[in-house]
């Protein structure tokens, strides 16, 4: 019976242990200028995670931080509590383009996860198996009639459906998706963004979405984050002046349907945010920033 | 009846036919036979003996005493013979430089320490006039085949290396982490991502400098030479024989087209991705 007490309160206090992804302390300076000051951040397993914030905010930076690209300036990542320090296959990424290889046909592209890992001789043994599992992953982004095409003979959406089924063949811990739909028209976003729910359902994955769009962060996510450098803290009363952005908001979503995006409540939602990240001259101090989320903290 | 006002030729709008396409490529050609005709006519009128511009007539006896005659002389076939031994030296020199670039280009590409080892030298290598150092080749390597390989490698391989340096570094960072995340070892993304599409570059690049290779070629084979075609087009300069001389130019000409135009279709067949 304590057992049980005990393990549930280590449940609601974030660590590298009982969160899939796990931030803490994180700074990222480019040479004098501050992009990200002290990220500190949780996600479940399960969860949908969208990140939004103005442009120029870091939200990019944080994902190259969280996928190995770049390592942070000071401060610790884990993932399953192993520390983050190259790119590896255990987080996939969608990129809003370069995502696919060029020289390679759709079925190839998507054949590579299952190839590359191995030595080059037995990579061509596995070769009829690893045909079947693409045809499989390819079917569920419907697109199993452009298999032997090149990249560039498909549209923008078919692309990005491409690499998503690319990535999720590696059944990756975390997804981290960059903007992935920023480049598609509206009726095509419109139909991604319900068809990455439905894998998202289906596969019981991590996903952790950047995006630039307010309406598709709230849309999508179970956990919408929002980060920016309109604040004030103890040091500056004035504003952003290159401290570097930190998570100004985090709240849990409602899980959606598709008519959500009509009702008053996802407007209300939509507005906050935008108040609270978006405003330049709406400036919050750093301890009454809405950190409902139950995952998250703030190490101040 | 909708009026149509784009022209077949004049201005930013004009379409061309598909007919009068092929007429608009073939007329220059035309053109510049005619020209020579006329011409050749003209001298021969006022001096039949005229060597400058030979008749149609005298390059065609030429072309049978070269190509269909045995020289009296080596009992060889001089046409053949000398393509052979012209094609011999280019096709070593352009395949050892496309080697060597290729790995100095992939190498400098991709790894920083090589980079910095050799990028401002190659840079400055590239600047050495290759013809300048021709009599250097010829002293060190000697006046034989390897002097003339040496010339067209050293005159070409800089300018593969540093084509290849700039296509992999073309590649976006993007990739290769993405690579990375597809469980890719750092062979293997050299291997599977960097190496397949860098390829086609490289036989673009080696399609282009074969330009520069022909070059090379004829300048050495004019000083020094047994046999090759600029050694006999540079020999019988010496007698004028222009027919022997303008038969030898188109058959270059026509050889250079004709690699031109399989390394281009190589690309188009096998790397279709590369030109979409």
């Amino acid at each position: 019976m304590k057992s049980e007490v005990q393990s549930s309160i280590q449940q609601h206090q974030p660590s590298s242990i009982n969160h899939l992804l796990f931030v803490e302390d994180v700074v990222k300076v480019y040479g004098d200028k501050v992009v990200l000051a002290d990220i500190d951040l949780a996600v479940t397993k399960g969860e949908f995670c969208t990140l939004v914030g103005p442009s120029g905010c870091g939200k990019s930076t944080l994902l190259r931080l969280i996928l190995g690209q770049e390592s942070p300036t000071s401060g610790r990542m884990t993932v399953e509590g192993k520390e983050i320090l190259h790119p590896s296959p255990e987080r996939g990424i969608v990129y809003q383009k370069y995502s696919l290889f060029p020289h390679l046909t759709i079925l190839e592209n998507i054949m590579l996860g299952k190839q590359l890992p191995l030595p080059f001789w037995k990579g061509i043994s596995v070769r009829k198996e690893a045909r079947e599992e693409a045809m499989h992953y390819l079917e569920s982004v419907r697109l199993a009639e452009h298999a032997e095409k090149y990249p560039h003979q498909l549209s923008g959406g078919m692309q990005q459906r491409v690499a998503i089924a690319q990535a999720l063949i590696m059944r990756p811990k975390i997804l981290l998706m960059d903007e992935p739909f920023g480049a598609l028209d509206p009726g095509t976003r419109e139909a991604m963004q319900v068809l990455i729910l439905k894998l998202w359902e289906e596969h019981g994955m991590t996903i952790f979405f950047v995006t630039h769009d307010l309406e598709e962060g709230v849309f999508l996510g179970t956990r919408i984050l929002v980060i920016s450098q309109h604040y004030t803290d103890e040091r500056n009363h004035e504003g952003d002046a290159g401290r570097g952005s930190k998570i100004v908001a985090d709240y849990p979503l409602k899980t959606t349907s598709t008519r959500v995006k009509e009702t008053a409540e996802f407007g209300r939602l939509i507005q906050r945010i935008r108040c609270d990240g978006f405003d330049p001259e709406h400036l919050q101090d750093v301890t009454q920033f809405n950190l409902e989320h139950s995952d998250s903290f703030q190490s101040l | 009846m909708i009026k149509k006002n784009k022209t077949w030729f004049f201005g930013l709008h004009a379409d061309p036919p598909k007919m009068f396409r092929v007429i608009l490529a073939i007329l220059p050609f035309v053109i510049l036979i005619g020209v020579y005709l006329v011409a050749s006519d003209i001298r021969h009128r006022e001096n039949p003996q005229d060597k400058l511009l030979p008749t149609i007539a005298k390059i065609g006896k030429a072309l049978k005493k070269v190509a269909f005659t045995e020289d009296k002389r080596t009992g060889d076939y001089l046409l053949w013979t000398d393509t052979i031994s012209s094609l011999k030296r280019i096709v070593t020199g352009i395949l050892l430089s496309a080697c060597v670039g290729f790995v100095l280009g992939l190498n400098m590409g991709l790894l920083p320490g090589i980079r910095g080892l050799s990028l401002t030298f190659i840079t400055f290598i590239a600047n050495i006039p290759p013809l300048a150092i021709l009599p250097i080749l010829f002293i060190s390597f000697g006046v034989g085949e390897l002097g003339k390989v040496m010339l067209i490698f050293l005159g070409t391989f800089p300018l593969i290396a540093r084509d290849i340096h700039l296509a992999v570094k073309k590649i976006p960072r993007e990739m290769i982490v993405k690579a990375l995340t597809l469980g890719a070892s750092q062979f293997g993304v050299i291997y599977r991502v960097v190496y397949p599409q860098v390829l086609p570059r490289l036989i673009d690049t080696v399609r282009l400098s074969l330009g520069s290779a022909w070059l090379f070629l004829i300048a050495s084979e004019a000083i020094a030479a047994q046999s090759g075609l600029g050694y006999r087009i540079f020999l019988v300069r010496r007698y004028l024989s222009m027919d022997v001389i303008i038969l030898y130019v188109g058959w270059i000409t026509f050889l250079a087209s004709i690699a031109d135009f399989m390394l281009r279709k190589w690309i188009a067949v096998r790397y279709p991705w590369y030109n979409p």
